[in-house]
């Protein structure tokens, strides 16, 4: 069979072939015209490399935190929530083992989710015509976000307590409507059980909602513009005498089965943890939050987990509260805005200058840095740090503009760079 | 109030201090340098040492359960992890009028917070909150301090209101200073005095060496209740990863056979 003529997407043309009941559907349903559009008949270069495996792991892993997450709210009291995520853990049958999945699911996510989001920043995915799929990403990105804040007050520890404190504050660096604004959200004077409860409801079903539709649209426009690949190269620019991408085949089986193995590599890495370490010394589930929330006791250190420290250590580089929301916001918001602030020729980080590189460098340096910042204690050498890696994260986004004009390029290839098995 | 109840405390140590000073003089010999190094004390837990936690629940019962609960840990649990006999367990270690299917609840009434100052915190989740190194630290740092109301003070836990409980078992000891200059403001150096080791001064019913055992499995106990399916956990996880090799193997063997065709 040769990849480059595959013949089922011969499918649809004749759903009434296969006759009976199947035809019966598909009168009614488009299942084999969706099947043979989006899966054998939707085209993909062939030259996905490791970085292309995290997209669908990131939707394997939604997956799974929404079948835990409805197992865990079968017991989940958000009246009794400390005592219940403890019976949970101990007396609901395999409870543990959905629990520890469902924890260890938020941080999986977060892992995937920032190495599919690389992928895009080293070849350029977010470029012209994927401007829209990149901005539909990052919503995706702040939904989880909310879903993940959300769902780490839910066990009700005593740094979730005090989490909820700090993020919920935020709203409160709005001008004017600040302190009603917070008030508002928490349902109440204080962080309390209203805010638990409304919490609980947020994170189980309104956000979720949300971060599905988001995904859908995420897939939708994929599939409208065509995927990316490491060389930046649009294949659908470059048709075979069949009309399709001479550089393509079709994303079933070949991308099925390739990431069907990604699959099995992620669950081996997913169950060391769950099985073996599943607090990840700490990182994952935090000491202080195995003792009950208590108003009156804060911990030694407040941060959240691993993966909003970068965000947290550049809100704490500020020395003004608010100046440091909005920093923060202006994180956000340059990531949203990066498929116009790239102005280089080239989409793929393998025909860019040197500058995109030491660029692009600087930027990982800078997240990782502000990230293990954001757990450290506030000590002055640590705040001079994260002023400087804070500069080194939007140095890569503002000044985009000028080093993706200024530098010289490699040519680009016509087709894309495949060595086969 | 807590100061009122325990007044007569410093004053009973410091007799005891003055009766064993004999004995004391010797045990100091034996153990000058005891508890230099505390910091970097390792609480030996193994879940898989049954006879550990066993003598680590007996132990509990004895000497904790008086004022600390297990609230999410159950007798009947208790003994099927531990492998107590039913028998064993309801003559040994259940207080009497609990039942099997209880919850591990300590028959402390409220007035401990009138007596201590606090209400003694459960300990299900202790080993996860605290670790288990700095309950083995904490345990075996405890030390004779007049100035306080329950006659005692703790290097892991300064000023704490828990009393010195296992004192019996492990003798009374003293924190020996030393001093140490640090530099201070415009170039001076100011002298500090830091914890340089303990000194014993009266024996307990226990050898050092069978006390440090007893701390190990109390803290090796607690640690086995703050996670009771740790090992359950361990077991599964090595068949669950070897299946997942297998599957991940085949997977591969199907993505080479399909991708052969791709050139």
């Amino acid at each position: 069979m040769s990849a480059n003529s595959p013949d089922s997407s011969s499918a649809a043309a004749a759903p009434s072939a296969k006759g009976g009941l199947w035809a019966w559907i598909n009168k009614r349903l488009p299942v084999d015209s969706f099947i043979s559009h989006e899966l054998t008949g939707y085209m993909a270069p062939k030259n996905f490399n490791f970085w292309y495996f995290f997209g669908s792991l990131a939707m394997l892993v939604l997956v799974m935190q929404i079948g835990t997450g409805i197992f865990l709210t079968m017991y989940y009291r958000p009246g009794d929530a400390f005592s219940s995520v403890q019976f949970i853990m101990r007396e609901v049958q395999w409870g543990w083992l959905i629990r520890y999945m469902h924890s260890t699911g938020a941080s999986f996510f977060f892992i995937v989710v920032y190495l599919h989001m690389f992928r895009g920043l080293l070849y350029g995915s977010y470029r012209q015509p994927r401007e829209l799929l990149w901005v539909i990403g990052m919503l995706v990105y702040l939904a989880l976000m909310a879903e993940a804040f959300m769902g780490y007050v839910l066990p009700w520890g005593n740094m979730s307590f005090w989490g909820a404190q700090v993020i919920i504050n935020l709203f409160g660096t709005i001008p004017w409507i600040g302190p009603a604004l917070t008030q508002w959200v928490r349902g109440d004077y204080g962080i309390s059980r209203f805010t638990l409860n409304r919490l609980f409801a947020l994170h189980v079903a309104a956000v979720p909602i949300v971060l599905l539709l988001l995904v859908v649209l995420h897939l939708v426009a994929l599939h409208q513009v065509g995927s990316n690949n490491p060389d930046g190269i649009e294949i659908r620019e470059r048709p075979g005498p069949d009309g399709k991408p001479l550089d393509g085949i079709p994303f079933h089986p070949y991308y099925t089965v390739k990431d069907i193995f990604g699959v099995g590599v992620f669950f081996i890495l997913f169950a060391l943890v769950v099985f073996f370490v599943p607090t990840f010394h700490g990182l994952f589930l935090e000491k202080a939050n195995f003792t009950p929330h208590d108003p009156l006791s804060t911990p030694a250190e407040i941060h959240p987990v691993w993966y909003f420290t970068p965000f947290y250590a550049i809100l704490r580089a500020v020395p003004s509260k608010s100046g440091g929301a909005f920093l923060l916001l202006m994180a956000l918001v340059s990531l949203i805005l990066l498929p116009w602030l790239d102005r280089s020729p080239v989409k793929s980080i393998r025909y860019k200058g040197w500058m995109s590189r030491l660029a692009l460098a600087v930027f990982v340096v800078s997240f990782v840095g502000l990230g293990y910042l954001g757990m450290q204690p506030v000590e002055p050498l640590y705040v001079i740090l994260a002023r400087v890696f804070a500069i080194g994260y939007f140095a890569f986004f503002w000044l985009m503009p000028f080093y993706t004009r200024w530098e010289r390029v490699k040519p680009v290839p016509e087709r894309v760079v495949y060595h086969a098995h | 109030m807590r100061t009122n109840r325990y007044r007569w405390m410093p004053a009973l140590l410091a007799a005891a201090l003055a009766g064993v000073m004999a004995q004391g003089a010797q045990a100091a010999d034996a153990g000058a340098t005891y508890g230099a190094h505390w910091k970097r004390w390792q609480a030996q837990v193994n879940v898989a040492d049954r006879a550990s936690l066993q003598r680590g629940a007996r132990d509990f019962v004895g000497y904790c359960l008086g004022c600390h609960s297990l609230r999410y840990e159950r007798w009947s649990r208790l003994g099927k992890d531990l492998k107590i006999p039913p028998q064993v367990l309801q003559k040994d270690l259940i207080p009497p009028g609990q039942k099997p299917q209880d919850y591990i609840i300590s028959p402390m009434t409220a007035d401990a917070a009138k007596w201590f100052g606090k209400q003694p915190p459960d300990l299900s989740l202790i080993a996860r909150y605290r670790g288990p190194n700095y309950l083995y630290r904490y345990l075996k740092t405890f030390y004779v301090d007049s100035a306080r109301p329950t006659g005692v003070n703790n290097l892991v836990y300064p000023s704490v209101a828990m009393p010195d409980v296992l004192s019996s078992l492990e003798g009374l000891k003293v924190a020996v200073y030393r001093t140490v200059e640090v530099p201070g403001p415009h170039g001076t150096t100011l002298k500090r005095q830091v914890f340089a080791h303990f000194r014993q001064i009266a024996p307990g019913s226990m050898t050092p060496a069978q006390f440090d055992q007893f701390v190990h499995d109390t803290v090796n106990f607690l640690y086995y209740v703050s996670d009771p399916q740790r090992a359950e956990r361990h077991r599964l996880g090595v068949w669950v990863i070897l299946f997942l090799i297998a599957f991940t193997w085949l997977a591969w063997l199907l993505y080479r056979e399909y991708w052969k065709d791709v050139r």
